[in-house]
């Protein structure tokens, strides 16, 4: 009986080493993430409104409000327009993102105290949102193409793999995020490291919602810096897959508009 | 009296477009009614040049905003009305400064109304932006504008960009400052008295066009107006008289911007065609942001632009031969606080303004900003420039939204 105890992980290693001879563990991470962008293709575009709410090490907490409108796009990365609707200083601040897979994205914002728009440079990833827990880079489109891939484990449903950032401007070493294969592939946890290596935030998705049969989207992200203590909460609508937004919604004219 | 047409112009208007959409069956309408209260100091720091000018300026201010939007936000109206009570008489002062109906639909966009329109790239001087007057009583740096009567049509293509269109029939006089008002010439300045190059006056029917597009790293714009300048023409003559006037121009503009990794190089450039005065203007320059530095979200961007205007003195912002430099902090904190502090200087003489803005949000609905403009060894030979001085000042304002 002990000698099979010894013998079984023994089997299972020698099987481990045999499947990863035929499949890496890179080029694991990386089909599986292409079969999480695969899963969530043909959305076309959608309409949603979030809370947002930031909270310090003291517990205290500030609201904002935005609305964000996504364009899919196949042959590029997505076209994204953030609207504030509160605080009511900032209200109609606009963002306007072209993502591109490769290379830095197109990024327009939209000043309404004086109409200005203004192309600004998307450097800044590592940056905060806003005075939040998001970094600009947790929150533009997450194509394929900005990461390398390192599959880690399997557990039960839940896929565990590693992301390194293709861009040397990134915050991050790595991200360890995790998917579930029964559920579309939806992610429920992404774990961010810093520059250091040191375990940074954690950001876990919940109350999710199945939309026309294909389409998980989470109600509730919640980002959490081990590093700092401070919270951030954001809470979804429900979201609108019916708009058709088409290119001309992702304009400066449509930025314009949507800000005023 | 001009004034009072332009409400019931305006007010005409907004009833014609409320009695259409009240035509369509059912709209799924979404209105926003929104309100700034603001309390000023502004505190003149040196005795004033000129006879009747005060050092103390309390004022209020208030600004409503409101919005109605249907047809899934592709129709809406908007309003934005002004209203300040100043020490300064005419610098109490009222002004819509929007009120239009506008209308998406695909590739093309259309509003009516009072509207405000900003074009151009730079920090330091706004060459290009041309369609509004600017309400010069409310801010040294130009950015107030009065609301503007217009037709605008953009025309959206995917290989060409964007075409706009305005037809603008009516034109606005910049406001002035009173006899008590600070920031002015050592004549008062009555805007009525100033008169029109044109026999049509402030009803002469302008036109102006713009394309605007990118290509990768590239955002360029390419304008033309013709009409009744926003900017009076000074004329001297012979005797030292003024006589001052708005001309008939046309007006090209150009506006470039390269966006390349944390620089953002920055040109505008004008040609102006008058009868009594032609004459060219760029400004250009470049804004870097050290972007993280504390891993804490604070940015720290560099600004420098170089200043021309062929003009020479008697360019009215004074802005002829000038190097600006300046400095962006932004803490990207729960408050949004930020700093911009920046200088002008003359190149060929001792001149020079130094200005620091800054802001931070108290709760939600709280905002305070701090302002100083100092000018600095402005030389006696200065035209314009010469007049302010003993302006420099310290502004506070705190605003309450409702």
């Amino acid at each position: 009986m002990k000698k099979s105890r010894i013998f079984i992980p023994i089997i299972a290693s020698v099987l481990a080493v045999v499947t990863m001879n035929a499949q890496s563990a890179e080029e694991r991470g990386l089909q599986i993430a292409k079969t999480a962008e695969k899963a969530d293709e043909g959305f076309g575009s959608s309409i949603v409104e979030l809370k947002m709410t930031l909270k310090n090490k003291n517990g205290q907490t500030s609201e904002r409000f935005l609305t964000t409108r996504t364009l899919e796009l196949t042959e590029d990365g997505d076209k994204s327009l953030i609207v504030f609707e509160s605080p009511k200083d900032v209200k109609g601040t606009a963002t306007l993102t072209f993502t591109h897979k490769v290379g830095a994205d197109d990024q327009w914002l939209y000043l309404p105290s004086i109409k200005r728009v203004k192309r600004i440079s998307s450097n800044n990833k590592s940056g905060p949102f806003v005075g939040s827990e998001f970094a600009y880079e947790d929150l533009s489109s997450q194509e394929v193409e900005k990461y390398g891939y390192k599959f880690l484990k399997e557990d039960g449903d839940l896929l565990v793999v590693e992301q390194d950032p293709v861009d040397p401007k990134s915050g991050y070493t790595r991200r360890v995020v995790t998917y579930n294969q029964s559920k579309g592939y939806r992610l429920e946890k992404i774990e961010f490291y810093d520059r250091k290596n040191a375990l940074l935030k954690t950001l876990v998705y919940s109350d999710y919602k199945l939309y026309k049969n294909k389409f998980w989207r989470a109600a509730t992200f919640n980002m959490v810096n081990h590093q700092s203590n401070k919270e951030t909460l954001l809470k979804f609508g429900e979201y609108n897959f019916g708009a058709e937004l088409a290119d001309e919604d992702f304009t400066e004219v449509a930025l314009k508009r949507a800000g005023s | 009296m001009h004034k009072k047409l332009l409400f019931w112009v305006a007010l005409g208007l907004m009833a014609t477009t409320v009695g259409f959409a009240q035509e369509k069956e059912k709209p799924k309408s979404v209105h926003e009614l929104e309100l700034e209260m603001e309390a000023e100091y502004r505190y003149f720091l040196d005795d004033a040049q000129f006879t009747g000018q005060l050092n103390h300026y309390p004022s209020f201010a208030l600004r409503p905003d409101y919005s109605l939007e249907w047809n899934k936000g592709y129709e809406s109206i908007n309003f934005t009305g002004f209203f300040r009570l100043d020490r300064d008489d005419e610098r109490t002062h009222w002004d819509i400064r929007e009120l239009y109906y506008q209308k998406a639909k695909g590739n093309w966009e259309l509003s009516f109304g009072l509207k405000k329109i900003y074009w151009g790239v730079a920090e330091s001087n706004h060459l290009v932006d041309i369609i509004n007057q600017t309400d010069a009583v409310e801010t040294f740096d130009g950015e107030e504008k009065l609301g503007q009567p217009m037709a605008q049509f953009s025309y959206i293509t995917n290989k060409l960009g964007t075409f706009e269109f305005y037809y603008l029939p009516y034109h606005r006089k910049r406001t002035f400052p009173g006899e008590k008002g600070r920031l002015r010439f050592g004549t008062v300045i009555d805007q009525d008295d100033l008169g029109y190059e044109s026999g049509a006056e402030e009803w002469r029917q302008d036109f102006a066009v713009r394309w605007k597009h990118y290509f990768g790293i590239f955002d360029v714009g390419i304008s033309h107006f013709y009409g009744n300048g926003r900017e009076p023409l000074f004329v001297f003559d012979n005797q030292g008289n003024i006589n001052a006037f708005y001309p008939v121009i046309n007006q090209t503009g150009l506006d470039l911007q390269v966006t390349h990794d944390a620089f953002l190089w920055k040109l505008e450039a004008i040609y102006r065609n008058a009868d009594a005065q032609d004459f060219t203007a760029l400004v250009a320059g470049l804004e870097y942001t050290f972007s993280n530095i504390d891993g804490n979200g604070l940015d720290i961007g560099l600004l420098g632009e170089y200043l021309y205007d062929e003009r020479d003195e008697l360019s009215l912002n004074a802005l002829q031969n000038d190097i600006f430099f300046g400095s962006r902090i932004a803490f990207n904190d729960v408050q949004d606080t930020s700093i911009l502090i920046g200088g002008i200087t003359d190149l060929e003489s001792s001149s020079k303004i130094f200005s620091l803005e800054a802001s931070r949000r108290f709760g939600s609905n709280w905002r305070a900003e701090v302002e100083a403009r100092i000018f600095n060894e402005i030389d006696n030979t200065e035209l314009i420039l010469s007049n302010f001085r003993e302006d420099s000042f310290l502004r506070f304002t705190i605003s309450r939204f409702f």
